[in-house]
């Protein structure tokens, strides 16, 4: 009965069951699956044009999938974070075109604003202890109405536009919203945001104390209480990062185009929350996966523009979405059941 | 005789117009097991949750290594080394049984600060094994350990984190024979290296062959406290149960004589 013999009875089914119990494992078989059939339809999908191509939408869709991932796997929703990639958008484009705010100032007006937005939504939610569900419910609709509402007063359209003309936006594009070229192939700034968003997150949730909090508050919130972990603290800064999130790919869009829709990222919202669960993210919470999110991502980049290069009719990337999810979802409930499965 | 680590005299607490508890005085010595026993709505939550500093007496005297103290949350409790191991809020499954073992307590290395993951893995399995507990694998999650495990687990943490009052919820009371026998074992072990353990309970049989002092409470008051040498097994458990209830009971239940004698009362 020393350490030594102590190792024995894990060394013969170990490494495959340590394997088996990765979250992000579901999201890597599917992203091959999907990576092989598009590359057998069409040979642009695998060229490195290709890859750069759908790289570009995963990277965007990927950053809010991470923050949205430590959000699930903290025990929360936030339904308001795809329009709040608009609402920021919006007010950087707002204050630097009609206020005389520089691009970077904007910025920085837009990324306090989101931080408001993200405490008050984890606030509440701690506070009245709703379910965050409904909470973000709420503000995602008071955000919907606000983008329409304010953008139309304004503008007397749905679109602001112009931030072409504003002082610092060359500056600012070459870091968000610029390309870069690796070998003799442009890819999107966003794409090393995304990656750097993912390293942050994966280090933060496996070697911090915070990453340990953020585990113990979504398994059993009030364990973790007992056991001196901040939880109120904790799922506020939660809420917080996802609005950071949000503010960054509201610029990032911002910068690309120049112009925000009013009506920008409604909708996304499910579309986040479903890759971090194709990530492994329990909807129960306590469970999950930064890079699996971040692979989830992928697997909707590539469909969106694999659909695109296949020649089919885009209106099929919703029904290979829902069916992605559900097979996600059995997956990863299989999964945890062997991981948990009692060993006598 | 050296201080006692815990004591009460004659604690009493009120709810409202509910006495919950009234005039109960009890000692814990470091080294001992002191058993609270009682039945359902006997009070022993009530007195728990004032040793463990979640409430504050309303009478009575309540001292700490022979001081009166009024403890303002469990957290100063802790800081007295006075831990608290609840039955259901332990553990967090999911978690492995080393970021359990560590949870709230993180030890960290380095700038920017981070865990110092081989030092708890290490720490927490030099910990399980001095407490006798042979965990496969610290990187496990917990929640593929037993109960007894579970619990088992929570008392080293306690251990490790600096307690020297050890105070147990009911931890054998959701567990079969074969695992509550695994957590009397480490409530012994904790016992041996010098922490003085409050074990409440409902089974006089998990209570009897560890305990040193047995505190016995009915509707909020107590029943007295025994040392071992002044009460034998049965004695203990006809007096918990309310011995003429008991007899009552076995005399209606009995189809011929008392049959049923000895029947302790289970949830």
């Amino acid at each position: 009965m020393t350490s030594v013999t102590a190792d024995e009875r894990v060394a013969g089914a170990g490494w495959v069951r340590r394997l088996l119990i990765r979250p992000e494992l579901g999201s890597v078989v599917g992203a091959v699956a999907v990576f092989a059939f598009f590359s057998s339809q069409s040979a642009v999908f695998r060229s490195a044009e290709g890859v750069a191509n759908w790289l570009d939408p995963a990277s965007t869709l990927g950053i809010m999938a991470v923050a949205i991932a430590l959000l699930m796997i903290g025990g929360e929703f936030d339904l308001s974070a795809g329009v709040l990639t608009g609402t920021t958008g919006l007010v950087v484009v707002t204050l630097a075109t009609r206020y005389g705010l520089d691009v970077w100032t904007a910025m920085l007006a837009g990324l306090v604003l989101a931080l408001a937005v993200g405490f008050v939504n984890g606030l509440l939610v701690v506070r009245t202890r709703l379910p965050s569900f409904i909470v973000t419910l709420g503000t995602f609709l008071m955000l919907q109405g606000l983008n329409l509402g304010v953008t139309k007063a304004l503008t007397g359209t749905v679109q602001v536009g112009g931030l072409r003309r504003v002082e610092g936006y060359e500056s600012a594009r070459a870091l968000f919203a610029g390309s870069v070229t690796v070998g003799g192939v442009d890819f999107r700034v966003a794409i090393f945001w995304w990656l750097g968003v993912t390293a942050l997150a994966t280090w933060v949730l496996m070697r911090t104390r915070a990453g340990n909090w953020i585990f113990a508050v979504g398994g059993n919130e009030q364990a973790a209480r007992a056991v001196g972990v901040p939880a109120a603290r904790t799922k506020i800064a939660l809420f917080m990062t996802t609005a950071v999130a949000a503010w960054l790919v509201g610029s990032i869009l911002a910068l690309r185009f120049s112009s925000v829709q009013a009506n920008v990222g409604i909708g996304q919202e499910f579309i986040y929350i479903i890759a971090a669960v194709i990530g492994g993210c329990l909807l129960t919470g306590g469970y999950g996966s930064a890079i699996g999110a971040s692979i989830g991502a992928v697997i909707f980049g590539m469909a969106d523009k694999g659909i695109v290069f296949a020649g089919w009719d885009a209106d099929w990337f919703k029904f290979f979405l829902g069916g992605m999810l559900l097979l996600a979802t059995l997956a990863n409930r299989l999964v945890r059941r062997y991981a948990e499965e009692v060993r006598r | 005789m050296s201080t006692p680590l815990l004591q009460t005299r004659d604690v009493g607490k009120s709810f409202g117009s509910v006495i919950a508890l009234r005039d109960v005085s009890m000692l814990v010595n470091s080294g001992e097991v002191t058993c609270v026993l009682g039945d359902n709505g006997a009070g022993k939550s009530t007195l728990i949750k004032i040793l463990s500093g979640v409430h504050v007496q309303d009478r009575g005297e309540y001292l700490v290594d022979g001081a009166p103290v009024r403890l303002g949350g469990p957290r100063e409790a802790l800081d007295r080394g006075i831990a608290t191991v609840y039955q259901d809020l332990a553990m967090i499954p999911l978690m492995s049984v080393w970021r359990n073992f560590f949870l709230g307590s993180e030890p960290v290395t380095g700038r920017p600060r981070r865990l110092d993951v081989a030092r708890a893995k290490d720490v927490a399995r030099r910990e399980l094994l001095d407490m006798g507990i042979d965990i496969r694998d610290v990187d496990q999650p917990v929640g593929t350990l037993s109960g007894g495990e579970r619990q088992s687990v929570a008392i080293a943490r306690a251990v490790h984190f600096g307690a020297r009052a050890l105070i147990l919820d009911e931890p054998t009371s959701a567990l079969g024979v074969k695992q509550a026998g695994v957590v009397l074992r480490y409530i012994a072990r904790a016992r041996d290296r010098g922490l003085g353990v409050v074990f409440i309970t409902h089974n006089p049989h998990h209570a009897f062959p560890v305990g040193d002092r047995f505190l016995v409470l009915n509707r909020g008051t107590s029943l007295g406290e025994f040392a071992k040498a002044d009460i034998t097994r049965d004695e203990l458990t006809s007096l918990m149960a309310g011995g003429a209830e008991l007899d009552q009971l076995a005399h209606e239940l009995g189809r011929d004589g008392p049959a049923g004698a000895g029947v302790t009362p289970e949830r």
